[in-house]
């Protein structure tokens, strides 16, 4: 936690002119990162992966190609200086979908694991807060959603027909729509683990003095929640985010692949999948780049999610 | 004891119950009317005739009158037809289920096997060769998509290779055991690898921890064999922990079924709800939902009756 961290590098003016300056807590969390080779390595593929996506529509004007111009007369080109990877079942360069396919990958895994970590946060703190009967049945309702199998309740969950529950019809039937469902049902089944964390970290702080003090002074319980307990659990909220990206990744990749994910013509590591099993036979490789880079995404997010946790809190490492 | 259980089997049985409701909820959600569906297939169908089907099956009563009559049903044994395969739905789905947990048990018993020698030697020689490659293995079995080693699996045995079959149950004329196990290497390997990964992390962390313990020490120090102490005294208490997270993560592991099965066309349960949640088979989708929580829910339970196994100071009276 920084808020320990940062009383070890204290010094009174004067004291002892020969110590070197106070590292701030940051640079020391850096310091202890760097430390961690792959978690380096991760970072570095992370943001290079997020460049590319970032700068998907630069390359495809660069290249002067369409991510979705279906050329029938080009399928299963052979890599090419025009198509370095070759094309796919459409005649589309599959370097450029796979760019594109990690904008969508990318940005599913950022936006459901922030919006995972914002509903566990609020259900723990809530839950350790008040404790007694609301705890009881959050915490019943975290151990009864841990012990369902999550991919079928997930694939029911993508099944949901968007016209039957009373959206209206311009956004049952727009095109992002497959993108905002599947970021909705992960965030409501994978939120039990940072509830857990902060529930556990409001537990041990609601009786310190600190916090017996603002509520002597009359703070609003808001406050104390979000002011004064809060900040202390961000550390464990932020590794457990990154880790949990990961995981959303490949779970967003699976239902993809399934085919009740993100729907074609968009792209995304998991749909461009969908149709491997077809053609292993005659292009295994188009079958594995995918998957590649599923893999290095979600490896790097786990040791850089390995990482922070050592960084944060040095009595971990090397366990 | 007897007070405990029931009080989760009555836990468990609620979560069931209320699974069953949401479920159910959930499917009459789907895209696709049954009425609909039948409709499509016969073009002299009239509007009148559609109303008529409608209350045949009851399709015209609210979800909540729906609900309680297939409970009802449920209750006493009745759980439907299947839309796809007529036929009762638990003829369907109890070999399914069957072919699944000797899919799961495989998986599980492999796992376990590899994975509790791999994290006490790794929790033994912290930071050596070997701890490093087992942890880069953990890293990479937790990271990499069911799906896509299936595929990479597929490629490798069956297409490059050509050893092993792609997908099925057995080739078709032969009836040999030895054949059924050429079938299962794939999907069981599929399965083991990611298990194997997650457990081996549990074990290792949990002997580590163990291993600092002064009763370690005071066990080396009265002289106590080494192999004694670490797979006795330690791998004892280490396990504590570790046997909740390998029930849980059973559930993980039919999870992972439902991938593995469909990748290999093996008939088992994931594949089954898999199918029939896309062909609109409500009945065995609903029973396959519930069977499948219901495998979750014992093993946990089972866990919890491990731990007071295991360690003697947790009693449930």
């Amino acid at each position: 936690m920084v808020s320990v961290i940062s009383t070890e590098t204290v010094t009174r003016p004067g004291q002892d002119a020969a110590l070197p300056p106070p590292l701030s807590p940051s640079l020391l969390v850096w310091r202890r990162f760097k430390r961690h080779k792959a978690a380096l390595v991760g970072a570095g593929i992370l943001i290079f992966l997020a460049l590319l996506a970032i700068l998907a529509p630069l390359i495809a004007g660069w290249r002067g190609q369409d991510h979705e111009a279906v050329d029938l007369f080009n399928r299963f080109q052979p890599a090419s200086a025009a198509h370095p990877l070759g094309t796919d079942d459409l005649g589309r360069d599959l370097l450029l979908r796979l760019i594109y396919g990690g904008r969508i990958s990318l940005f599913v895994g950022l936006v459901t694991a922030c919006l995972t970590a914002s509903l566990g946060t609020v259900i723990g703190l809530i839950s350790g807060w008040y404790g007694g009967r609301t705890d009881a049945f959050l915490m019943r309702l975290c151990d009864g959603w841990i012990s369902l199998p999550l991919l079928p309740v997930l694939i029911v969950l993508a099944a949901v027909d968007p016209t039957k529950v009373g959206l209206p019809m311009a956004i049952a039937k727009s095109p992002d729509l497959s993108l905002y469902r599947i970021v909705l049902i992960i965030s409501l089944v994978a939120w039990t683990t940072s509830a857990r964390l902060v529930r556990g970290v409001t537990l041990t702080l609601k009786t310190r003095d600190f916090v017996q003090a603002a509520v002597a002074q009359g703070a609003s319980t808001a406050r104390i929640l979000f002011v004064h307990i809060l900040p202390n659990a961000l550390s464990p909220i932020l590794v457990a985010a990154t880790l949990a990206s990961g995981n959303i990744i490949l779970l967003e990749s699976t239902l993809s692949f399934l085919g009740l994910g993100i729907q074609p013509p968009v792209a995304s590591w998991g749909n461009i999948l969908t149709n491997a099993q077809e053609i292993i036979w005659s292009q295994p490789m188009q079958a594995i780049y995918p998957g590649i880079l599923i893999f290095a995404t979600v490896i790097s997010l786990n040791f850089v999610g390995d990482g922070l946790q050592d960084a944060f809190d040095p009595r971990t490492e090397g366990r | 004891m007897t007070r405990f259980l029931s009080i989760r089997f009555l836990q468990a049985s609620i979560v069931v119950l209320v699974m069953s409701f949401v479920v159910y909820g959930l499917i009459g959600l789907m895209p696709g009317d049954p009425i609909d569906i039948m409709l499509a297939g016969d073009p002299n169908m009239t509007a009148a005739d559609a109303a008529r089907l409608r209350a045949v099956y009851g399709l015209d009563r609210s979800i909540l009158e729906r609900y309680l009559d297939w409970l009802g049903g449920a209750i006493n044994g009745d759980f439907g037809y299947s839309r796809q395969h007529h036929q009762p739905v638990l003829t369907i789905v109890l070999p399914r289920l069957l072919n699944t947990l000797y899919l799961m048990i495989c998986a599980f018993l492999i796992s376990v096997a590899v994975a509790i020698p791999a994290g006490v030697y790794a929790a033994r020689h912290p930071r050596s060769l070997v701890d490093q490659a087992i942890n880069l293995f953990c890293f990479a079995g937790i990271s990499l998509p069911v799906f896509f080693l299936a595929l990479l699996l597929i490629i490798l045995f069956a297409v490059v290779l050509g050893v092993l079959p792609a997908g099925g149950m057995k080739t078709i004329g032969e009836s040999s055991f030895g054949d059924r196990l050429r079938y299962l290497v794939l999907p069981v390997a599929t399965l083991t690898i990611a298990n194997i990964a997650q457990v081996t992390r549990y074990v290792r962390s949990g002997m580590i921890e163990v291993l600092r313990e002064d009763y370690i020490r005071t066990a080396r120090a009265k002289g106590a064999n080494e192999n004694r102490v670490v797979w006795r005294h330690a791998l004892r208490n280490a396990m504590i922990p570790t046997v909740t997270i390998m029930a849980l993560e059973c559930g993980t592991l039919l999870s992972g079924a439902l991938i593995t099965e469909t990748m290999f066309s093996y008939l088992g349960m994931g594949k089954l709800i898999f199918d029939s949640i896309l062909a609109n088979d409500f009945n065995v989708a609903l029973i396959g939902l519930l069977f499948a929580c219901s495998v979750t829910l014992v093993l946990n339970l089972i866990a919890d009756l491990l731990y007071a196994a295991l360690d003697p100071r947790i009693s449930y009276r």
